[in-house]
C-alpha cells in the first residue's frame, strides 16, 4: 500500500488491524457513494419546478421498507463487532514465554529493562519473530506506550502495571510515541523500536554494559531492604514464604483468592494490609516511599525466578 | 425568496413585537422573554466561539512545520486546552439548544414562554458566570490539562489555574441543568391543544431528547469536577495514586457525561436538520415514529458507550468488548436517520436556498462522523487511533461539521422568524458551499495523518507528517473565512435586509402562524393544532411546484 496513506505494518497485529480497517474502508465507501448518489440524484430529479413525474407515494415505500434497513444496518453492525471483537480476543493475551519487557514512563522519557538486567532510555531493541511482552507503569502521570507499525498502544498509568504485547515481523527501526497528553514535553516523549534478528540481538544484548540480572539485582534488594528477615526459607517469622507462588493462586483470609502476578505483589509491597494472605497475621509494614518502581520490578523478578527454579526442580 | 407572497398570511400584528418591548441595556438583561434570552445566549455563545477560534488558529499556524516556531510547548498546550474547554462547554453544549431552542421550543408548541422564564434568565447568568471564571483562568496564566482534565496530572502535576477553569465548567454545567429543567418542563405542560406528543415537530422531540441528557449527564460532570477540585485544593485522595486513589476512576466519571455530551451536541442537529430537509424538499417527513424513536434510542443508549474511549486505558478487556457491542448498537438509530433524511428527498419540490444548503452540508459531514465512528467502536482499530489525528477527524466531524452546519442552517432557517429580516441570498449559499470544502480540507487529511500514527496535542511533530498539516492549516484558514462571512451579510441584513414577511419558506410548523419577529406572548390567540407537523402535501399525494394554500392553523375559537 502507498505510504503516504497507509503506515508501515511491521507485526503479526498490524496485518489483522489493516483487515479490519480495509473493511471498514470498503463499507464506508458503499455507504458514502450510495447516500451521496441519492441525494445528489434526488437534488437533480426532483429540483422544484422539474418535469420529473412524481405521483402518488408507491406502495413499496412504506413501513416494511423502513424496518427493512434498520434491519440491515442492524445486522451489519453486529457483523462488524463480530468480527472486530473476535480478532480482538484472539490476540488479547500474550503467548507462554514471551520475553518479558519492564517499562518505566516518567516525563518526559521511557526507560526499557530486558531480562538479563541490560536498560536503554528512549530506546528498545527486541529480536524478530519472537513474542514480547512489555510490563509497564509510571512514576508520575499516565502516559500512552503506542508503535503505529505494531498498530499497538497501551496507557501507562502510575500506581499499577499494564501490559501489552507485540510479534514483530519485520527489522528495522519504527516509532514509540507518548500517545497520552502529559504535560509540557509531551511531544518530545519520543523513542525509538529496533527490532533486530535474533542472533543480532543476541550479540546486542550480550555487548550491552552487564546492568546485574534482574533477579540478582532482586535477591540482592531481598536482603538490604529486610525483606528476608520475614520472608526467607530460613525465618522464623511467621510470614509467607514466596517459592512458588508466582502466577498461583493465593488464598486470602476472608475466603477470596488472587493470582500472584506483578500487580498482586507490587500491591502487597506497597499496601500490605489490603490483601491479607489466609492464616497471617497482618503485620507487614509498607513499603510505599522506600522502595521506588525499579525496585520493585527487581523484586518481582526475584520472586518470580524462585518459582521458575522450583519448575526445574 | 421570490416566491415569498404575504396572501393567507396572518395580516403583521398589531402588538408590537418582542424586539420593540423595550430598548434600553437593562430591559434585555433583565428580560424573562424566552426569544430574548435566546438573543442573549446568541451573542454570548458566537463571542465564545471566536474565541475559541482565535486559540485554534494560533494551533493551526504553528502546525505548519514539524518544529517549534510560533509558540513554547506550554502556550501551545493551553491554548490546545482553552481551545476545547471554550468549544465544548460555552459554545457547542449551549450551541443550538439555548438560542434556537429557547426562541423556538415555545413558538413551536403553541405557548407564550418556556415553562419557567425567570430559571431561564438565571441559566444564562450562570453559563456567563462560568465563561468568566474559565476566562479568569485564560487571563492569570492559562491552563494545561487539555479539556478532558485527566488525572493525576490535572490535580497533582499542572501547575496552571485547574481549579478556576473546573470551577468555570462546573458553574456552566448548572446552566445547562436548568435548561434542560425547563425545556421538559415546557414541553411537557405548555403544548397548545391538540398537540399531542406524536403531532410534535421533530425539533421539539431534539431538544426533548436532549433535555434528558443534560438532566441526567450533566450532574455526573459537577460531581467529578468538584472532587478534582477537592483533591487538588486540598489534597483529598480520590483519584492520586500515590495516596491509594485510582486515576481510572476519574476517567469514567469523565466520560460517563462527556459521552452523552456528544449526543447533547447532536440531537439538537438532527432535530434542525429534520425541519430545514422537510420545508425545502416540501415533503412530509419519511418515517416520523422511526425518527422520534431514533431520537429517544440514541438519547438512551448514548448513556451506555463511555469506555469506548477507554480501550487503551486500562480497564477490563471484556468491559472493552460490551462497551465495542453497544458502539455498534448505537450506529444503528444515526444511521436510520441518514436514510429518512435522503428519502424525504424522494418525490419532492426541492429547492436550494442557503438552510437547504447548510442542511445537505451537515448530511454529508454527518454521515463521514458517524461512518468513521464504526472504526472506533472496533477495538482493534480503535487501539492504533486512540489518541491520533483520526479521533481528532472524527469527532469534528460529528461536531463541526454536524453541529455547527446544522446550527448555521438553523441560523438562517429562522432568520427571517427572529428578525423579521431577510439576509443576501447569494452570500449565504456562498458561505455555506466554502463551510462544506473548507471542512473537509481542514479535517479529512487529518483522518489519513492519525491512521499514518500522528498523535494528537503534539507541539512539534516528525517531518514525514507535515503534508498532511500543512493541508489541514491550509484548510482552515478558508474554514475560518467561512465562518467570519455570516458576520457580515447576517449582520448587514439587520439594518438594511428587506422585510421577511411572515413566512417567507412557506413553511407549515406554529412558529411561522405568527408574526415575524412574534410579539411579547408570541400568538395573539393560542393555536389548535389540527394535524401532523409537516402538512407540506396531501398524505398519499406528491407536493406540487406551486404555493402550498397556507391554511391559518390558530383557530379563532
Amino acid at each position: 500500500m502507498l505510504s503516504f496513506l497507509m503506515p508501515e505494518a511491521a507485526s503479526a497485529q498490524a496485518v489483522k488491524t489493516d483487515d479490519i480497517y480495509y473493511l471498514l474502508l470498503g463499507i464506508s465507501a458503499v455507504i458514502i457513494l450510495v447516500v451521496s448518489a441519492l441525494v445528489i440524484g434526488f437534488s437533480i430529479r426532483y429540483r422544484r419546478g422539474s418535469k420529473a413525474k412524481r405521483g402518488a407515494m408507491p406502495a413499496f415505500f412504506s413501513r416494511e421498507f423502513e424496518i427493512g434497513w434498520t434491519s440491515a444496518t442492524l445486522i451489519l453492525a453486529l457483523f462488524l463487532f463480530w468480527w472486530a471483537a473476535s480478532s480482538q480476543l484472539s490476540g488479547l493475551l500474550a503467548p507462554k514465554g514471551a520475553l518479558e519487557i519492564h517499562v518505566v514512563a516518567k516525563q518526559w522519557m521511557w526507560k526499557t529493562q530486558h531480562p538479563n538486567g541490560a536498560s536503554e532510555i528512549n530506546e528498545l531493541h527486541a529480536p524478530i519473530d519472537t513474542p514480547v511482552r512489555l510490563v509497564m507503569t509510571s512514576q508520575d502521570v499516565i502516559h500512552s506506550f503506542f508503535v503505529p507499525a505494531f498498530r499497538m498502544k497501551q496507557d501507562v498509568v502510575p500506581g499499577r502495571y499494564t501490559e501489552t504485547w507485540f510479534n514483530a515481523t519485520k527489522l528495522g527501526v519504527f516509532h514509540l510515541f507518548c500517545a497520552e497528553y502529559c504535560g509540557t514535553d509531551h511531544s518530545r516523549m519520543l523513542g525509538k523500536i529496533v527490532v533486530m534478528s535474533k542472533e543480532d540481538y543476541g550479540r546486542w544484548l550480550s555487548a550491552q554494559p552487564q546492568g546485574d540480572n534482574l533477579a540478582n539485582e532482586g535477591a540482592v534488594i531481598f536482603e538490604a531492604r529486610g525483606c528476608s528477615g520475614c520472608h526467607a526459607e530460613s525465618s522464623k517469622v511467621h510470614a509467607p514464604k514466596l517459592r512458588g507462588i508466582y502466577g498461583r493462586p493465593v488464598q486470602l483470609a476472608g475466603g477470596k483468592s488472587v493470582i500472584a502476578d506483578d500487580a498482586y505483589l507490587r500491591d502487597s509491597m506497597l499496601m500490605p494490609k489490603r490483601d491479607i494472605v489466609a492464616g497471617y497475621e497482618p503485620i507487614m509494614p509498607s513499603y510505599k516511599g522506600i522502595l521506588d518502581d525499579g525496585e520493585i520490578q527487581s523484586l518481582t523478578a526475584y520472586i518470580r525466578s524462585l518459582s521458575t527454579e522450583g519448575e526445574k526442580r | 425568496m421570490t416566491d415569498a407572497t404575504l396572501d393567507g398570511e396572518l395580516p403583521l400584528s398589531l402588538e408590537p413585537s418582542y424586539l420593540g418591548a423595550g430598548h434600553s441595556l437593562a430591559s434585555w438583561l433583565t428580560s424573562t422573554d424566552h426569544k430574548r434570552i435566546a438573543i442573549l445566549y446568541a451573542i454570548s455563545i458566537t463571542f465564545f466561539f471566536f474565541l475559541g477560534g482565535i486559540a485554534i488558529t494560533i494551533v493551526r499556524i504553528e502546525l505548519f512545520t514539524p518544529e517549534a516556531d510560533v509558540v513554547s510547548a506550554d502556550t501551545y498546550n493551553k491554548l490546545f486546552t482553552f481551545h476545547g474547554i471554550i468549544m465544548v462547554w460555552f459554545f457547542l453544549v449551549p450551541s443550538i439548544p439555548t438560542t434556537l431552542g429557547n426562541f423556538l421550543l415555545p413558538l413551536m408548541i403553541g405557548a407564550r414562554d418556556v415553562a419557567f422564564p425567570k430559571l431561564n434568565l438565571f441559566s444564562w447568568y450562570l453559563n456567563i458566570t462560568g465563561g468568566l471564571c474559565t476566562m479568569y483562568a485564560l487571563i492569570a496564566g492559562g491552563v494545561d490539562t487539555g479539556w478532558t482534565f485527566y488525572t493525576p496530572f490535572s490535580t497533582m502535576f499542572s501547575n496552571t489555574h485547574v481549579i478556576a477553569a473546573a470551577m468555570g465548567v462546573f458553574i456552566a454545567g448548572f446552566s445547562s441543568i436548568a435548561a434542560g429543567v425547563n425545556f421538559i418542563a415546557t414541553t411537557h405542560m405548555l403544548r397548545a391543544p391538540g398537540m399531542t406528543w406524536f403531532r410534535l415537530p421533530l425539533f421539539v422531540w431534539a431538544m426533548y431528547a436532549t433535555s434528558l441528557v443534560m438532566v441526567l449527564a450533566t450532574p455526573v460532570l459537577a460531581v467529578t469536577l468538584l472532587l478534582l477540585i477537592m483533591e487538588r485544593w486540598l489534597h483529598l485522595p480520590i483519584f492520586n495514586p500515590a495516596l491509594g486513589g485510582d486515576p481510572i476512576l476519574f476517567q469514567h466519571l469523565f466520560w460517563f457525561y462527556s459521552h452523552p455530551a456528544v449526543y447533547i451536541m447532536v440531537l439538537p442537529a438532527m432535530g434542525v436538520v429534520s425541519e430545514v430537509i422537510t420545508c425545502f424538499a416540501r415533503r412530509r417527513v419519511f418515517g416520523y415514529d422511526f425518527m422520534v424513536y431514533a431520537m429517544v434510542g440514541i438519547a438512551v443508549i448514548g448513556f451506555f458507550v463511555w469506555g469506548h474511549h477507554m480501550f487503551v486505558a486500562g480497564q477490563s478487556p471484556y468491559a472493552s468488548i460490551i462497551f465495542s457491542f453497544l458502539s455498534f448498537i448505537v450506529a444503528v438509530p444515526s444511521a436510520i436517520k441518514v436514510f429518512n433524511w435522503t428519502a424525504t428527498l424522494y418525490r419532492g419540490q426541492i429547492s436550494f436556498e442557503a438552510p437547504m444548503m447548510y442542511a445537505l452540508g451537515f448530511l454529508g459531514l454527518f454521515t463521514v462522523g458517524g461512518l468513521t465512528g464504526l472504526f472506533l467502536a472496533s477495538i482493534p482499530v480503535d487501539i492504533h487511533v486512540t489518541d491520533t489525528y483520526f479521533v481528532v477527524a472524527h469527532f469534528h466531524y460529528i461536531m463541526v461539521g454536524g453541529s455547527v452546519s446544522a446550527y448555521f442552517a438553523g441560523l438562517h432557517y429562522w432568520w427571517p422568524k427572529i428578525t423579521g429580516r431577510l439576509y443576501s441570498e447569494a452570500w449565504a449559499r456562498f458561505a455555506a458551499i466554502l463551510m462544506f470544502f473548507g471542512f473537509n480540507f481542514t479535517f479529512f487529511p487529518q483522518f489519513i495523518a492519525g491512521y499514518l500514527g500522528m498523535p494528537r496535542r503534539y507541539h512539534v511533530y516528525p517531518p514525514e507528517f507535515q503534508v498532511y498539516n500543512v493541508m489541514s492549516s491550509t484548510g482552515a484558514v478558508v474554514l475560518a473565512a467561512a465562518y467570519l462571512l455570516p458576520l457580515f451579510y447576517l449582520g448587514r441584513s439587520l439594518i438594511w435586509g428587506a422585510r421577511a414577511g411572515n413566512n417567507p419558506w412557506d413553511a407549515t410548523g406554529l412558529e411561522w402562524q405568527t408574526t415575524s419577529p412574534p410579539p411579547r406572548e408570541n400568538f395573539p390567540v393560542i393555536p389548535r393544532v389540527a394535524g401532523t407537523p409537516y402538512d407540506y402535501h396531501p398524505v398519499t399525494e406528491a407536493p406540487t411546484s406551486g404555493r402550498r394554500n397556507v391554511h391559518s392553523e390558530s383557530d379563532q375559537g
